[in-house]
């Protein structure tokens, strides 16, 4: 298919070179240079903005992926001879980060212990738990407080009884201020911060009561809060942070919960302060979805289940669309063109649909199937593992037969009617011509679909999640699986639903799929010899 | 016919003197084959056996529309109450998806609408740049890029749905505007998928435009953009329909990433609403679910119909070498 003998030219010579440039310079005009120079300087102007916003973040490495990148793409498009480059670099640049990026990114979080409970810095882990441990100080004296704004930032404005006047937020601690501006002994406004009125007090009563701005830089001196905006009072926190030694100490019970390790601070008998932080912790995820019995079952008859749903998948569609395609395939038949279209339809709605009003009609007591078809039986379609199983090949079946069915038309009626006429005349019967001539005939044009329609099928995660949503559950297993999840839906429940999403294991996951799928592409592109066409 | 520099003796081609022959057997009395009696056996034997399995397919592929249909109609909320196929209509159940106030199913349209056009035209554009260049110019690491972009599509996005959603949220602390909650960062990874089985597909129909319409036009003066833009895009445009069109289906049925990514029930699309909507559909108002079904599902079809010859030839002509 792609196809070198188009130009077979020797390479150009130089000066064959500084011709076409100079060609290509000339066609160019002014216009041309004046819309490559807009749309280069927007793009710098929005990587200048970028690298500015990143900078308050101190985004060092993201700063310098995006300056180098501009920097390339500047010279890419303001060169003259990167022509192909021009072409590729937007459609690239979007495939490097959100294919090639995500891909490593998936890698990596394969071997951190990312999740509820540790999707943070330690540090964040520290003030996370100061904070949700904090307690008024008994007896501590009230301050003079007043809400304050700066670029969206919300802070507070605290007078000391001493008359000192600070300012903080929840990031930054208690600063002094200088000459505060004062409505008698209060101080209510600071220069470069605006000072909330009572009506905005009242609206944003929820981002106020959940302020606690630092005392100072040592997490343990606690933090100032306000319950009304108007006064405020020291809260310190139950539990005491050991920089230095890395440990948490709970004042009330007294007991030491010491950084292990294990990316949360953990007490001698095991019980975990959660939050904790993110950690790299090796192959452990890997290790849990091979050696951890409740996780390894269900990997393993998930893996086994996806392969048998998508081979099955792909079996009856290709048959029943071939069958059909022969069917209609005769021209004595008056009416083809209606059947056809009808037939069409269920390939035309969109497939999300389908698999929610399947599930709708499958349903064991209130179904269309049950309740119209079967005359009021209760068949539990969806809810009964092997019937379950079965429902989805069906609801598969009826999406996938007719885009097998127009493939199959297709190329049913790409090979010449001649092959079969020669084929009678030499005695062969309709069956013999059939599986002797006609079906390698096709199978060398529609395995290629068949291959892209088993991958497809593999990953086909709306159809199971819709139907069933991977339901009947399995019980027996720590991790939220059911006995109709393919790999793809199992990820996805482990990452992103229930109590505890645990985005590691669930990216260890997607690193083994990834690797059986790209053995069965290796495997395949070998048989079809695609990638040999290729060369 | 009649034209008289015919070549004697080829099929469209004949003598004067047959073709008079022609008309004189015509104008006599016609020929009628010796009329069979109708045989039901021998009907059923050659294409009656064929309605037979026809009609069985169509009920198999009709009736699920058809419920879907007459339960839309149904002003009855309840999936029981569906059951008896068009046993009452009205167009209550299209006034109460439209009009609740806990179903955003306009803003739903909308966002599907403009999330799917904007990532089939921007897909369509990506892919035709790269499918030009991979065409058109020969250059160090073509068959390489060629070859990465086969094998990358093999690797659907939604197994990297972890990565994308930490990549999304860290930018959305930066970014707001295309971060986490947002469709144009949901756009922005769609487009990671733009060159792949797209670029592919449109590199096969870019190949079969002669090249030496470009050179024609480079002599004429025309730089590399200008050929691109005004000549080779309005050549392959039924290639970009395709592409477009297939683009603006995957999106619609696109579950995954815009679930995770799309958190506010009014930023979502059609698949991420309409799903949760009916998550159980024992207690779900079945036939509001299903009016919005209806009329999800018709512009879709009706695009789908219209194009689908052209669909089946694009699939086809990518895949068969």
């Amino acid at each position: 298919m792609i196809d070198d003998d188009v130009r077979t030219d020797p390479k150009p010579t130089r000066r064959q070179k500084q011709a076409a440039r100079m060609a290509e310079a000339a066609s160019g005009g002014w216009r041309t240079l004046l819309v490559k120079i807009v749309l280069l300087g927007i793009v710098d102007a929005i990587a200048i903005y970028g690298i500015f916003v990143l900078l308050l973040h101190d985004q060092w490495l993201v700063i310098g992926v995006i300056a180098v990148v501009t920097v390339i793409v500047n010279w890419i498009y303001f060169s003259r001879t990167q022509l192909p480059a021009k072409y590729l670099t937007p459609g690239v640049i979007f495939l490097i980060l959100f294919q090639v990026f995500v891909l490593g990114y998936t890698a990596y979080i394969g071997f951190t212990n990312y999740g509820t409970g540790h999707n943070g810095s330690k540090e964040q882990a520290v003030s996370a738990l100061m904070s949700s441990a904090l307690e008024r100080v008994p007896d501590s004296p009230t301050l003079q407080v007043s809400v304050v704004d700066q670029a969206g930032t919300l802070g507070l404005l605290v007078t000391e009884p001493d008359g000192d006047v600070l300012v903080g937020t929840n990031d930054s601690p208690l600063e002094q201020v200088d000459n505060p501006q004062m409505d008698g002994d209060k101080a209510v406004g600071a220069d470069g911060w605006t000072t909330l009125s009572f009506a905005e007090v009242i609206a944003r009563t929820d981002q106020i009561t959940s302020l606690a701005v630092p005392a100072s830089d040592d997490p343990n001196d606690g933090a100032v809060r306000t319950p009304d905006g108007q006064s405020g009072y020291l809260y310190v926190s139950n539990l005491q942070y050991d920089a230095e030694a890395g440990t948490m100490t709970d004042v009330t019970t007294g007991v030491v919960y010491t950084d292990t390790g294990v990316g949360a601070f953990t007490a001698d008998d095991g019980e975990q302060l959660l939050p904790g932080w993110q950690i790299v912790i090796g192959w452990e995820n890997f290790g849990r979805a091979f050696t951890e019995e409740s996780i390894r079952g269900p990997l393993v008859y998930v893996t086994i289940w996806t392969f048998v749903f998508a081979a099955v998948s792909v079996a009856t569609t290709f048959f029943l669309g071939l069958f059909l395609a022969i069917v209609f395939n005769d021209m004595r038949m008056k009416g083809r063109k209606y059947y056809r279209v009808l037939m069409i339809l269920p390939y035309a709605f969109p497939s999300f649909l389908s698999a929610l009003v399947w599930a709708g009609m499958m349903n064991e007591s209130f179904g269309f199937i049950n309740q119209v078809l079967l005359g009021g039986a209760s068949v539990p379609w969806l809810t009964d593992p092997t019937l379950a199983k079965v429902s989805i090949l069906i609801v598969n079946l009826w999406l996938g037969y007719p885009y097998m069915f127009l493939v199959c038309t297709g190329a049913l009626q790409s090979i010449p009617d001649e092959l079969t006429e020669a084929a009678t005349v030499d005695g062969a019967k309709p069956w013999a011509i059939f599986r002797l001539i006609k079906l390698p005939l096709l199978l060398v044009s529609i395995a290629p679909l068949l291959i892209s329609s088993f991958a497809f099928n593999f990953n086909n995660f709306n159809l199971i999640y819709m139907l069933t949503n991977g339901g009947p559950r399995d019980s027996s297993t720590s991790i939220a699986v059911g006995h109709t999840d393919i790999l793809i839906s199992m990820v996805y429940k482990v990452a992103f639903t229930g109590q505890t999403r645990d985005y590691g294991l669930a990216s260890a996951f997607s690193i083994i799929i990834f690797l059986v799928v790209a053995i069965i592409a290796i495997i395949s592109f070998r048989k079809t010899r695609a990638l040999e066409e290729l060369n | 016919m009649s034209t008289p520099n015919v070549v004697p003796g080829t099929d469209t081609g004949l003598l004067a003197a047959e073709l008079l022959e022609e008309e004189r057997v015509k104008n006599a009395t016609p020929y009628v084959p010796p009329r069979k009696p109708f045989n039901v056996g021998r009907w059923i034997r050659a294409t009656g056996w064929r309605h037979i399995v026809g009609i069985v397919m169509v009920v198999f592929s009709l009736f699920p529309l058809l419920f879907v249909l007459s339960s839309s109609l149904n002003p009855q909320g309840t999936l029981t109450g569906s059951n008896a196929l068009f046993s009452a209509i009205g167009i209550d159940s299209y006034v109460r998806i439209l009009s609740s106030p806990d179903i955003p199913y306009a803003a739903w349209f909308m966002n599907t609408l403009v999330i799917a056009s904007v990532t089939a035209v921007a897909t369509v554009f990506l892919g035709a740049l790269a499918a030009y260049s991979f065409s058109r110019m020969r250059f160090t690491g073509r068959r390489f890029g060629l070859i990465t972009i086969v094998v990358v599509q093999m690797f659907p996005q939604l197994l990297a749905v972890v990565a994308i959603f930490l990549l999304m949220s860290a930018i959305g602390d930066w970014f707001p505007a295309i971060g986490l909650n947002t469709h144009l960062g949901l756009i922005m990874v769609y487009l990671g998928g733009a060159l792949g089985v797209n670029t592919y597909l449109m590199y096969g129909f870019f190949n079969t435009v002669p090249a030496s319409i470009d050179e024609a036009a480079k002599i004429d003066g025309a730089g590399h953009a200008r050929i691109f833009f005004t000549i080779i895009l309005r050549l392959v445009a039924p290639i970009l329909a395709v592409v477009a069109l297939l683009s603006f289906i995957g999106t619609v049925n696109e579950f995954v990433v815009a679930s995770v990514l799309l958190i506010d029930p009014e930023k979502q699309t059609l698949a991420v609403g309409l799903t949760k909507l009916v998550s159980n559909p024992r207690y779900a108002d079945w036939s509001a679910f299903t009016a919005g079904a209806v009329m999800a599902a018709l512009p879709v079809m009706a695009l789908f119909l219209f194009l689908q010859k052209y669909i089946v030839g694009g699939l086809t002509a990518g895949s068969v070498k």
